[in-house]
């Protein structure tokens, strides 16, 4: 049998790194092909090639045994080729409906668009309301909307660009069942993902990709996790791990808080109540767009409310700017690196003395600068955290994802705080830093502060936490230890699936069986 | 004062007239923000097409080669911001400005020769029956052709924009321009066909002012028009309907302090040239507030530079 795709010797340079390097691997028709690698391994690069958004530089791609260099995406899904992005490639302020037909070469009108969209969704179990706004979708009913653009062209290949980094597990569960019917029909799906576990229970084959190279070829699911995440590393991880410590005095209570004002799409946080004492670390978990950004700028002090809602050491903190809270020692790390932890164009001592200044003395009694010390600042985050960069005179633009974030959370954990608040701080490091980082949060909290981690990734929070609460549409759960939570539990309590009352687990396990009956 | 002085008709009459200017050069304006380029040289391009098609109709005797001159020399024009926004992803804000600076120099120096020279009366036409009604008929139907085609522009855009594939793909892009690249649509070609008509729209509207409105040429002829289209255009929500409105409101109240000047009003005159401005912000601004971004609907890249990174 022919192979649906093979790819031969991909190569994709660009200025200074050379994302692909010889790369080859082939699909067959009905295959879930794994395409497994750390971040900056070369994953996008090379599903974007196959996708007509960006040319190798040699190399030759075969679709159906032809040959296949399409010039841009849309001769792409013409070929029968069709993509999920990682970012939505969504329009929040048009309707599902647009938004489909904005993908498609020659939409139908529109109310015979929205009908084949509500045929399309209820047959794979994706229900969606194609006159909503986009902007007012969940995450997970976004994706579908991704989906359902790429299956109303009855594509040949399916490729996903970390679908399941924003679902919750039921969420996920029903994109399987989905996933496993298209297979059976014959469509082929090339899936992006650095989950392994994932990996192994969806897909039938897998590339490994490390640095731009094809490292193994396998099937998943006769390699263990851990041998395929050594594959993907290079190199033995290391979990993180603590010594168990005493639990000292509540340090942060939060009671009764509710956002005011919130952005056109942002989410209103409700009566969020919860305690963190010293030398706990408390996980907050959620689906992107639950109140995460809101709540870390209620915490931080960016959006400021009454008093008593937010209470450090028993001190009515809530209507105290970040600064005020930052002298007491509430210090925080956004999820934004770029433009909100730190100033872009700015070098890392500049970057320091932003957050620094009043903790580590930063600046003299007159309000000048002390650029001594904040270089020696700077330098000290530098070598604590293995931060990869030329020197500090760096614009925090110029260092790549994973090292500005470590050096964005050193920054915050170099200034002894009594509390930490970080937003997804290991979002889009490498393996390697992220358990750096999960480390030195769990020394920190040793040493006896409190931390609060709010993060996407479940198997980072069930690692660091002591206890666990889950954010669902500005709602927090009742936080509950950790140790002993399933994924079932967990997924309950971050609302299961969206819009349960359409689409549930029940209905996906209906899919698998229907699937299943028809092909034993 | 009289009031009495006032002749009502004949001020609504030429409240259409007045505003005609500033609705081309906002409904320009409008598309071009709705694809997400925001252009502030407005009244560079008008004043560049007021002088294009005076020079023009003057040397042709034809009103109609004036316009259409002045449509090809804004778009010209506008086509210098497109090729530094786009291509050289300079700052839109600092080019904008600087093409109004340019404008009103350029217009300035080609202007020489025609400063004093009377131009053409354009001809108002006349339908049967219906311009003879009384009031209505020289209210609504009396007046030149341009006045009919920025109505019809109007109604056009916002048909485009609302029920085409065209204009779906305009407001995404504006939307977002990084999804609309993934998805294989040519950001940076419709962004440049959106800018040049907006401003052949300003050379339209400009060439209004000196051919039709006043007419003949002085410099800095437009006198703001092109930043009351701008202001118009985010305070009418980016809906095309909304902006004639607030230019008809606008002309209106311009035609009736001029009025109320030659009544003896006992205000200074001074006061009474500002307040079309004034009461036009006004009104605007009361009528967009207290909505969210959505019902704004502001396109959420206006003023971003798009460049392909990967």
């Amino acid at each position: 049998m022919t192979d649906l795709l093979s790819v031969q010797g991909l190569t994709k340079a660009y200025p200074g790194v050379v994302a692909n390097d010889d790369v080859s691997f082939s699909i067959a028709p009905g295959e879930i092909h794994a395409l497994l690698g750390e971040n900056g391994a070369g994953k996008s690069t090379l599903v974007k090639m196959v996708y007509g958004l960006v040319k190798p530089d040699t190399g030759k791609m075969e679709l159906f045994g032809k040959p296949f260099a399409p010039p841009e995406p849309r001769s792409a899904r013409a070929a029968g080729v069709a993509m999920v992005f990682q970012h939505f490639s969504l329009f929040e302020a048009l309707t599902v409906a647009e938004n489909v037909g904005l993908g498609m070469e020659n939409p139908p009108p529109l109310g015979q668009l929205s009908r084949e969209i509500r045929e399309v969704s209820h047959a794979y179990g994706l229900p969606l309301d194609p006159r909503r706004l986009v902007g007012d979708l969940s995450a997970g009913e976004r994706q579908r909307v991704e989906i359902v653009r790429c299956l109303l062209q009855d594509p040949k290949l399916l490729i996903m660009d970390e679908p399941t980094s924003v679902l919750t597990p039921q969420e996920v569960e029903i994109l399987f069942a989905t996933l496993n019917k298209l297979k059976a029909e014959g469509t082929s799906i090339l899936y992006i993902s650095h989950k392994l576990e994932e990996i192994r229970a969806l897909c039938d084959g897998a590339t490994i990709l490390r640095r731009g190279k094809v490292v193994a070829s396998c099937d998943p699911r006769e390699n263990s996790a851990a041998e395929l995440a050594e594959l993907m590393v290079g190199e033995a991880l290391q979990v993180p791990d603590r010594a168990p410590g005493e639990t000292g005095k509540v340090v942060l209570t939060v009671a009764g808080l509710t956002s005011e004002h919130v952005d056109t799409f942002g989410t209103k946080l409700q009566n969020i109540g919860f305690e963190v004492r010293a030398g706990e670390v408390l996980g907050i978990g959620g689906v992107a767009g639950n109140g995460q950004d809101e709540l870390l700028s209620a915490l931080s002090g960016e959006t400021i409310g009454s008093p008593e809602t937010v209470r450090f050491r028993g001190k009515p903190v809530g209507h105290l700017p970040p600064n005020a809270r930052r002298r007491l020692g509430m210090l925080s790390a956004p999820e934004e690196r770029l433009g909100h932890a730190a100033a872009p164009d700015m070098s890392l001592v500049e970057n320091a003395i932003l957050s620094g200044w009043q903790r580590q003395k930063l600046t003299s009694g007159g309000g000048f600068l002390r650029w001594g010390a904040a270089r020696s600042f700077a330098e000290e985050i530098i070598a604590a955290f293995d931060v990869r960069t030329p020197g500090a005179h760096v614009a925090a633009r110029a260092l790549s994802g994973g090292n500005l974030q470590k050096f964005v959370i050193g920054r915050e954990m170099l200034q002894r705080p009594d509390l930490l608040i970080v937003n997804q701080p290991t979002w889009g490091v490498d393996a390697s830093a992220a358990a750096a980082i999960r480390q030195a949060l769990l020394d920190l909290a040793s040493a006896g502060a409190a931390v609060v981690v709010i993060s996407q990734d479940l198997d980072e929070l069930m690692e660091v936490s002591d206890r666990f609460a889950a954010l669902n549409a500005g709602h927090l759960s009742a936080p509950k230890p950790a140790r002993g939570l399933s994924m079932e539990q967990i997924g309950l309590m971050l609302g299961g699936a969206h819009d349960m009352d359409v689409a549930n687990p029940d209905e996906a396990h209906h899919i698998i069986e229907t699937y299943e009956e028809g092909h034993p | 004062m009289n009031l009495d002085s006032i002749n009502w008709i004949l001020l609504l009459a030429s409240l259409m007239v007045a505003s005609t200017p500033i609705l081309l050069a906002a409904i320009g304006e409008l598309v071009v923000e709705r694809a997400g380029v925001l252009n502030l040289g407005v009244e560079g391009m008008m004043i560049t097409g007021a002088i294009c098609g005076f020079a023009i109709s003057v040397e042709t005797q034809s009103a109609t080669l004036g316009f259409i001159a002045a449509a090809i020399a804004g778009a010209a024009i506008s086509m210098l911001f497109g090729l530094l926004t786009q291509y050289l992803l300079s700052n839109q804000v600092a080019t904008g400005l600087a093409l109004t600076l340019f404008g009103l120099g350029f217009s300035a120096l080609i202007g020489q020769g025609y400063i004093g020279i009377k131009g053409l009366s354009a001809p108002n036409i006349h339908i049967p029956v219906i311009s003879d009604i009384p009031i209505i008929g020289p209210v609504l139907f009396q007046h030149d052709l341009m006045v009919y085609v920025s109505i019809l522009l109007i109604a056009a855009t916002w048909a485009t924009l609302k029920y085409t594939r065209a204009g779906l793909i305009l407001r995404a892009v504006g939307e977002n321009h990084e999804a609309a690249h993934a998805l294989g649509y040519k950001v940076i070609r419709i962004r440049l066909t959106a800018i040049a008509f907006g401003g052949a729209c300003a050379g339209l509207g400009g060439a209004y002012l000196s051919i039709v409105r006043v007419p003949q040429w002085t410099e800095g002829l437009t006198a703001g028009a092109g930043w009351i289209a701008l202001a118009l255009v985010v305070f009418a929500s980016w809906k095309p309907w909304r902006v004639l409105i607030g230019a008809y409101i606008f002309g209106g109240l311009t035609v009736l302090q001029l009025n109320l000047q030659a009544a003896g009003f006992k205000i200074p005159v001074e006061y009474l040239s500002m307040s079309p401005y004034l009461i036009t912000i006004l009104v605007l601004v009361v009528m967009s507030s207290g909505r969210s971004r959505a019902a704004l609907n502001a396109p959420a890249e206006l003023g971003r530079s798009f460049h392909a990174s990967s």
